[in-house]
């Protein structure tokens, strides 16, 4: 592809660029948001979470309930497919192996449809969402995750793009087979490893 | 509604190019491939540095599906990688890597009555919309409110008000309308009858108009959201 004719990039540029994905960019202290439906209202106290589908055990957890399981965090970076990047932040919530743990997974259960109090959808392998590689959050930083950022409770997939993230989350379906979710039907990757740049449909 | 995949980058010459104001360039651009887009879609802009450095960000299509040229009408942000550039060097005969169009959720072809509120530059994609309805003459099945600080700040001031656009200004006095950001008594004669509503702007922006279509009675489901910027 053809050098863009009086293009050098930023003059900081090295120094970060080998914690950005490619085609990223470092927000640095901004969070954008972005969001494709209205914000909801959601007092954390109506909020359920639930796990349910292919697993020997359906179940849901009150906002208090939730709170009492074993805490789990994580520090470090998130990636946008609209190429920003968040570098060296942290969250707060449970692990999705805890709440896998208690549901059961059933053998054939391979996929994963996230699903949002919004009607928002988005799909994972089962295997993007175990090993302690996702959480369900609702804290940023110390303080209660804001609505616009997903509050009271969002999905935490930091490994893939963030709109696999799904905000206002309260509910995981076990598949057996993947399921185009929300940004998935309008073009979006299934995956979205954002260091393969598996941003659109029919990426590699 | 499903779209078909996100087509591979292709290229694209800057046929015209125009800065209206010292933060807006309107990029005018023959596409090498070109597929056609629906109104309210949006392309990838990639620029590569001599030694393969890419920065790449997303822009809305202002121009009507049937243009020969897609035009992409970009604001300048502060420290912005991509925007400055456009703005400060893009020159025509410059050709840049594309990829689109983009996106099957913010995009209206008619088939419902509706209305779209946008702030600033999120006025693009409406513009997009408008254009093309005045065409198909579908130009009553679209109500679109465009609100800026001054008439000069707002990106397609002239043509959105030629096509029946209702304009709010924050910062200045236009025609006998005190500036004020849309009130609700402005907005419900608008809403009357629609089915969706299209909101694109900053998230702030984008916070107060969906606030604002809901004081209206229109139903949270029913809005379609592009927010664009950071928050602090």
């Amino acid at each position: 592809m053809p050098v863009t004719r009086g293009f050098f990039g930023r003059r900081d540029r090295r120094e970060r660029s080998h914690r950005l994905p490619p085609g990223q960019y470092d927000a640095g202290a901004d969070w954008p948001v972005l969001t494709a439906e209205a914000t909801p209202v959601i007092r954390p106290e109506d909020h359920t979470m639930t796990v349910d589908g292919l697993v020997e055990r359906p179940t849901t957890w009150s906002w208090p309930e939730l709170q009492a399981l074993p805490g789990s965090s994580y520090a470090g970076d998130i990636h946008c497919v609209t190429t920003w990047s968040k570098l060296g932040t942290r969250f707060a919530g449970v692990s999705v192996d805890t709440l896998l743990e208690a549901a059961g997974p059933r053998p054939e259960a391979a996929y994963v449809m996230a699903h949002s109090t919004t009607g928002y959808t988005t799909n994972l392998p089962l295997a993007d969402v175990t090993g302690g590689r996702a959480w369900v959050v609702w804290e940023h930083e110390g303080r209660p995750l804001p609505v616009e950022h997903g509050g009271p409770a969002r999905l935490l997939v930091p490994h893939l793009y963030f709109w696999k993230s799904a905000k206002w989350v309260t509910r995981l379906e076990l598949m057996a087979r993947d399921r185009p979710g929300f940004w998935e039907q309008n073009g979006y990757h299934d995956r979205g490893d954002p260091w393969l740049e598996q941003r659109y449909q029919g990426d590699p | 509604m499903t779209t078909a995949p996100a087509g591979p980058w292709t290229t694209g010459r800057i046929a015209e190019v125009e800065r209206p104001t010292d933060r807006l360039v309107r990029l005018r651009l023959e596409v090498a491939d070109r597929v056609d887009h629906l109104p309210g879609q949006h392309y990838v802009v990639r620029l590569r540095a001599p030694d393969g450095y890419t920065a790449q960000r997303s822009y809305s299509v202002a121009s009507d599906p049937v243009d020969p040229l897609l035009e992409l009408m970009v604001e300048c942000l502060p420290d912005g990688e991509v925007s400055s550039f456009l703005h400060d060097e893009a020159r025509v005969g410059d050709v840049l890597e594309l990829r689109g169009p983009i996106g099957g959720w913010f995009t209206w072809t008619g088939e419902v009555p509706a209305i779209g509120i946008a702030g600033g530059s999120g006025v693009v994609p409406l513009v997009a919309m408008l254009r093309y309805a005045d065409r198909l003459g579908l130009a009553d099945r679209l109500r679109v409110v465009a609100v800026g600080r001054t008439y000069a700040d707002l990106p397609y001031a002239a043509e959105l008000e030629r096509r029946g656009a209702f304009l709010a200004l924050t910062r200045e006095n236009h025609h006998d309308r005190v500036a004020h950001p849309p009130y609700p008594d402005e907005l419900a004669p608008l809403v009357d009858g629609v089915e969706r509503a299209y909101v694109c702007g900053s998230v702030g922006f984008a916070s107060f108009a969906t606030r604002l279509l809901g004081e209206v009675g229109v139903l949270a489901r029913t809005i379609r959201v592009e927010q664009f910027g950071a928050t602090g």
